[in-house]
């Protein structure tokens, strides 16, 4: 018989992210800033995975994710799959794809940028140079690398 | 004529359309031949220089006189409201309701598009911290276009702190338009900074390292020079390039005849006074074009039609 018990307790509405790459769990919750909702989320770190020996996965009760904030993950987790749950079941099913921009999420790591000082949401422009993804500020327009924009 | 740079704000030199670069070159040097007194006649212009300059500063000033206009403004941001806390946002919600234009100075890196973001007028960069300095851009890319007739496939050579030095950033990223070629002589602690050598690779330009400043004047269509600042070194590490990026009239007499050397000023003991006395000195001459680079931005950006 085929065993259906989960490892992270089903949600009756809400976001489910699938497929995040062991070990990025913790940094998508912290710069997504996904406790902020105050609502309910469950979390499983090394999971299972048929396709990559193991994954992270976080669930997210009463919120509704867009195709908007959805993108925005693709910046640390491009594999990772949004599902919108409702009633237990998948409603609909997001493949991610890097934004062209992104604001609000993240503080610009330039400690000399006049966004840090302003009533202005940060703004970064999203490109793939030399085969990794590279987020150039719109106000002082210095390039960062994912890393350092994650870290500041 | 009508120019698309009506209304314009002029934050970052990589926004110009080579349309638009090409329009300020050619006005900046149609007014160099032609001066003309009435192009800013009414209006009236800030100057809003939150820190010291004078170059930057006065040659704006001159350009605003020189063609007709009014100033206000000032030349220290420490007594102005940002002293109290007052966002630049702010201050451009407000002078922009005086005003036609603002020409600012900032030591933050994007002020200058911050200040746009609020405006309701016009915004001429004058340098924003460690980022942009459009307008030094153009004077500097007005002399090299004089000097060389073209700015395309130009060899550059670019000397001394090529780290922080906003002009030499502001520069290549122009230059990598027009195929030009660049060798970059710096000690390795200044040298050019990965996101522009980035850029140049994207643009498909080439690019090398010379630790050779002679080696570089006889290569180079184009050798601007920047200051190596004493106080970026220690005492020890200072001594061990001393010298090193400093030119000579000696290091020229192998360099091409159409040469030019270029400084944004003001220079210290990188260029010596005898390379003013030679055929490749172009640096103050470089200067004065800063006012007609300024009034091209002003008169374009003024009027619909010149």
């Amino acid at each position: 018989m085929k065993n259906t018990k989960m490892s992270v307790e089903a949600i009756e509405n809400g976001t489910v992210i699938d497929r995040i790459p062991a070990g990025l769990g913790l940094t998508i919750l912290r710069q997504f800033k996904i406790l902020h909702h105050g609502e309910a989320v469950t979390v499983g770190f090394n999971l299972p995975s048929q396709t990559r020996g193991s994954k992270d996965i976080i669930k997210i009760s009463g919120v509704t994710f867009s195709e908007h904030d959805a993108n925005r993950l693709a910046l640390f987790a491009p594999e990772a799959v949004v599902n919108l749950i409702q009633d237990y079941q998948v409603a609909k099913k997001m493949h991610l794809t890097l934004p062209v921009t992104i604001s609000e999420v993240f503080r610009c790591p330039n400690t000399n940028c006049a966004s840090h000082f302003e009533p202005v949401r940060s703004r970064f422009y999203v490109k793939q140079q030399n085969g990794e993804t590279k987020l150039k500020c719109h106000f002082c327009e210095k390039t960062f690398d994912r890393k350092s924009v994650a870290e500041a | 004529m009508a120019n698309p740079l009506y209304k314009k704000h002029l934050i970052s030199i990589s926004e110009l359309t080579q349309e638009e670069l090409q329009l300020l070159l050619d006005t900046a040097l149609a007014l160099k031949k032609n001066p003309r007194s009435d192009l800013l006649k009414g209006k009236l212009i800030a100057s809003c220089f939150y820190e010291p300059s004078t170059r930057t500063r006065l040659s704006f000033e001159t350009a605003v006189l020189r063609l007709g206009g009014q100033l206000i403004g000032f030349a220290d941001g420490g007594n102005t409201s940002a002293k109290k806390g007052e966002t630049l946002a702010d201050a451009a919600r407000v002078i922009s309701g005086y005003v036609d234009a603002i020409i600012q100075r900032h030591s933050q890196d994007g002020s200058a598009r911050i200040t746009a973001e609020f405006s309701s007028v016009p915004v001429i960069n004058g340098g924003d911290g460690t980022n942009q300095h459009p307008s030094q851009t153009l004077l500097d890319l007005v002399t090299i276009y004089e000097t060389q007739g073209s700015l395309k496939n130009l060899k550059i050579a670019m000397s001394g702190d090529l780290k922080y030095g906003r002009t030499v950033h502001s520069l290549a990223q122009a230059l990598k338009r027009f195929g030009c070629e660049f060798m970059f002589v710096s000690p390795s602690t200044l040298a050019m900074p990965k996101y522009i050598t980035d850029e140049l690779d994207e643009a498909g330009c080439n690019w090398q390292i010379s630790n050779d400043l002679q080696q570089a004047a006889e290569w180079a269509d184009i050798l601007y020079m920047t200051r190596v600042q004493r106080e970026r070194f220690d005492a020890e590490e200072f001594a061990k390039i001393q010298g090193k990026f400093n030119l000579n009239a000696a290091m020229l007499k192998n360099a091409k005849p159409t040469m030019r050397v270029l400084h944004p000023l003001p220079r210290v003991d990188e260029i010596h006074p005898d390379v003013d006395k030679t055929p490749h000195a172009y640096y103050f001459e470089q200067a004065t074009n800063g006012v007609y680079a300024r009034m091209s931005i002003l008169s374009l950006i003024l009027n619909e039609e010149i």
